[in-house]
């Protein structure tokens, strides 16, 4: 059984324990429990992850957005394709978009040497890639939902009416 | 100098007040005490308010508000409630409930004209009575009624010189809603005596279990309710001040007098906010809404763990627990828990005599601290 509720509070915090979630959802744990395990067996839940700041924890990162116009293959289309680029750890993400570009990929590497390079070694020279456009990402303002600049405190007066 | 107004001088100042000046002055207090939400308006509201800034839409709006809003309104009201406003001359915004409530107090009464106010309930409904030359006249209720009056207490206070009723469901402090069949009861009442019924409806949307009864869609109570509510709860709007009143046209001109001369009209760029906020905010506020709904079964309980005797409340964004068996009053409760261990509620007895025995939760606060809180008062509670 599908319960979106349940999966909202898990994305939002994935360390809430289902008893949290039963009183939240005002459920028994059992179900609460049973209900996780149904999602995590049918891929519904795929995994638990962390949000992490790594410019805060000092890891040098460079992310590029790559936009990939690329010839589909017969009897494949894009998935082909797709599937020689996803493959290479680098990758971040891929998404078909609609556009000038049918691919745009997402790609980390230490230094904007190396992404350039993965670029210029990998990716321009698959067969079916046409042309390619990197940009760089400058700085994060919002990924995923998550703001990483600076947020919104709390500044209410302490007890009102 | 003369001495000031005999009405203002004998108005004591909010219980809330004093504790207000306690916290303030202390660090690292976790706060139950806020009657707001704790979200912040809904960014397309803010962003609309910006944008009408800059295009310096900054003049008077027509005292009754921007004509778009009210349409707005009336447009919302017959969708939510099937009820029809004519936005041209039955809504009136206003400067937040809080001045809907002194505008319908003024337009109606006549020095010494009585009003039945239940209690517990906010602060200011008794002052705005007293300041309009009214003379409010309580009706307690409590945890065994599900702080809900009766219809019989409501006609037990009728007398020749009863004007009006008001009435607020879900209520602040208490979180109660009232059945549709007692509020029904309560109306017949009131066309039994010509009374007129103030309703303020500011919670509506914060109702959790089943759908809130608004009042002017009851048998008979069109004609004779002024109906109050607004953006500050349902859109994370308390800051902004909009609210706004509905009725019949006679009674909303009658308010609208009285705001022309002593407001003028509320600010425009509130009213712009607001407007996009009822065209547009319906998923964010659901969202919240959501989230207080989760909160309330948390921190219920969580009271009743910690052995505060706690009613699930059925709306707005309240818990109303007993403290009677620790043997405390809730004024000592709660300045020995702020002490003891910073966690700020406000004493039950700020809200009418009724209300002593318990204190007021807010949980328009954050998960993380709800709970923080409730274990600090579960230790309180423990150490008593």
């Amino acid at each position: 059984m599908i319960d979106k509720q349940i999966l909202k509070i898990l994305e939002r915090d994935a360390r809430t324990s289902p008893s949290d979630i039963a009183v939240m959802l005002g459920k028994t744990e059992d179900e609460v429990r049973e209900s996780i395990k149904n999602m995590e067996a049918n891929g519904i839940i795929r995994r638990y992850k962390t949000v992490i700041d790594w410019e805060k924890a000092g890891r040098e990162q460079v992310f590029a957005f790559i936009d990939v116009r690329v010839t589909p293959s017969r009897g494949v289309g894009f998935d082909d394709v797709a599937k020689r680029i996803y493959n290479f750890p680098e990758v971040h993400s891929v998404y078909l978009v609609s556009g000038d570009y049918d691919l745009r990929v997402v790609v980390g590497g230490k230094t904007m040497h190396e992404v350039a390079f993965f670029v210029a070694e990998k990716l321009a020279t698959l067969e079916n890639v046409l042309s390619t456009r990197t940009s760089f990402l400058l700085k994060k303002y919002k990924d995923d939902g998550d703001v990483f600049v600076e947020t919104e405190t709390d500044n209410r007066l302490a007890v009102t009416p | 100098m003369k001495p000031i107004s005999r009405v203002v001088q004998s108005t004591p100042p909010s219980g809330i007040r004093r504790f207000f000046d306690i916290v303030s002055q202390m660090d690292d207090v976790i706060s139950l005490g806020v009657g707001e939400p704790d979200f912040a308006t809904p960014w397309r509201a803010r962003e609309a308010c910006i944008y009408s800034l800059e295009r310096g839409q900054t003049h008077y709006t027509s005292n009754y508000g921007m004509l778009e809003l009210r349409q707005a309104i009336s447009a919302y009201l017959r969708r939510q409630e099937g009820l029809e406003y004519n936005p041209e001359n039955q809504i009136l915004i206003t400067v937040g409930v809080s001045e809907g409530m002194d505008l319908a107090m003024r337009a109606i009464l006549n020095p010494g004209d009585e009003v039945i106010v239940p209690e517990p309930s906010f602060v200011a409904y008794k002052p705005c009575v007293s300041f309009a030359g009214g003379v409010p006249v309580v009706i307690p209720s409590y945890m065994d009624t599900g702080f809900t009056v009766t219809p019989e207490q409501v006609e037990a206070a009728v007398t020749d010189k009863t004007k009006a009723i008001l009435i607020s469901y879900p209520c602040n402090p208490t979180g109660a809603v009232a059945s549709k069949d007692t509020l029904q009861r309560i109306v017949d009442i009131a066309c039994k005596y010509d009374l007129y019924i103030i309703s303020d409806e500011i919670y509506d949307r914060l109702t959790y279990e089943g759908k809130h009864v608004c009042i002017p869609t009851l048998t008979g109570a069109y004609e004779r309710t002024i109906l109050l509510n607004g953006f500050s709860k349902t859109y994370a709007m308390t800051g902004w001040r909009i609210g706004y009143a509905a009725g019949l046209p006679e009674i909303i001109e009658a308010m609208m007098k009285v705001h022309q001369y002593t407001m003028m009209c509320a600010p425009v760029m509130a009213q712009v906010a607001a407007l996009e906020a009822i065209r547009n905010g319906e998923s964010d506020s659901n969202e919240m809404i959501e989230q207080y709904n989760q909160r309330r079964r948390v921190i219920v309980k969580g009271l009743n763990d910690a052995g505060l005797k706690c009613l699930m409340p059925g709306g707005a964004f309240y818990a109303f627990p007993s403290i009677k068996e620790t043997g405390l009053s809730s004024d000592e409760f709660s300045e020995r828990l702020l002490f003891e261990e910073k966690v700020a509620v406000v004493p039950g007895g700020a809200f009418g005599e009724c209300g002593e025995g318990h204190i007021r939760c807010s949980y328009a606060t954050s998960m993380d601290k709800i709970n923080l809180a409730v274990e600090r008062i579960a230790r309180f509670v423990s150490r008593l």
